[in-house]
């Protein structure tokens, strides 16, 4: 999941590199550089809570984990 | 240029294709680098060299690295270095490395001094930190203040987790002792089906 939600923000980066490109414009670099930051704060707490998710229930499954405990 | 763009994009595609039908994780994760390095590729023949030389630097290089830390970290013992020992058999190197190939033919093709009839106008480095550092000055502050939530929100997760480890793995039924050994017996299993605790 986590690895597919990159690809996604890549795809996003990607489009807004490729639009700055066509119009010769620097935008489109910043958006990316935006998006990179996006993607590493997300990786960073998204890593942690697979971990946590794994020590709980020992699996990677995130249908393990559809159990709320208030 | 033109070519170049279009056999990196046609990797990036082809390999991110394979990262998503692979059922292997690490398998996935190579796949992942190598789309990665392609959307780099793609971004240095769109004219973009700062952002290609980030997407490698942070995308191909911090994140998998993190990527495959954390993957490698979930598994460990003698059955999961057997495990991948059977996974890195010797067929598996050819499809990547002819992926790798056709990438490194682009990216040679495109250092090469070639004709630039069709070369799309380069967006200098200096004009990206211009318009950054100018007009979204904002936006620096606020991916600055996100990183740092991201730092904090990670730092919090990490640390919960090794302090209240026993408690709540009492109250869930779940022993830390007795089961993780069984951590070597795979690591996607499906949550319904799980082993019944060691005792």
């Amino acid at each position: 999941m986590l690895m597919s939600l990159e690809v996604m923000l890549n795809a996003a980066g990607l489009a807004f590199v490729a639009a700055g490109g066509r119009w010769a414009q620097a935008d489109g670099q910043v958006m990316f550089l935006f998006v990179l930051s996006v993607a590493a704060a997300e990786v960073a707490v998204g890593l942690a809570l697979v971990l946590r998710l794994y020590k709980r229930t020992l699996s990677l499954d995130a249908d393990a984990a559809s159990r709320l405990r208030g | 240029m033109q070519a170049a763009f279009y056999l990196a994009g046609a990797v990036a595609v082809a390999s991110t294709a394979l990262m998503v039908t692979r059922l292997n994780v690490v398998h996935a994760l190579l796949y992942l680098v190598l789309s990665l390095i392609a959307v780099a590729v793609a971004f240095f023949a769109l004219g973009a060299p700062l952002v290609g030389a980030l997407e490698l630097i942070v995308y191909a290089g911090a994140i998998m690295v993190l990527f495959v830390f954390v993957v490698m970290m979930l598994n460990l013992g003698d059955e999961a270095s057997e495990q991948e020992r059977r996974w890195l058999a010797p067929g598996i190197w050819r499809l990547p490395l002819a992926l790798g190939a056709v990438l490194l033919g682009g990216a040679v093709a495109l250092v090469l001094p070639g004709d630039e009839a069709g070369a799309v106008q380069p967006v200098a480095p200096k004009e990206v930190a211009v318009s950054l550092f100018g007009p979204y000055a904002i936006g620096v502050e606020l991916a600055s203040m996100l990183l740092l939530a991201g730092l904090a929100g990670a730092y919090h997760l990490g640390w919960q987790r090794r302090a209240r480890q026993p408690e709540e793995e009492v109250r869930d039924g779940l022993d830390t002792a007795g089961a993780r050994p069984a951590a070597g017996r795979g690591a996607v299993r499906p949550g319904p089906r799980r082993p019944p605790r060691a005792a």
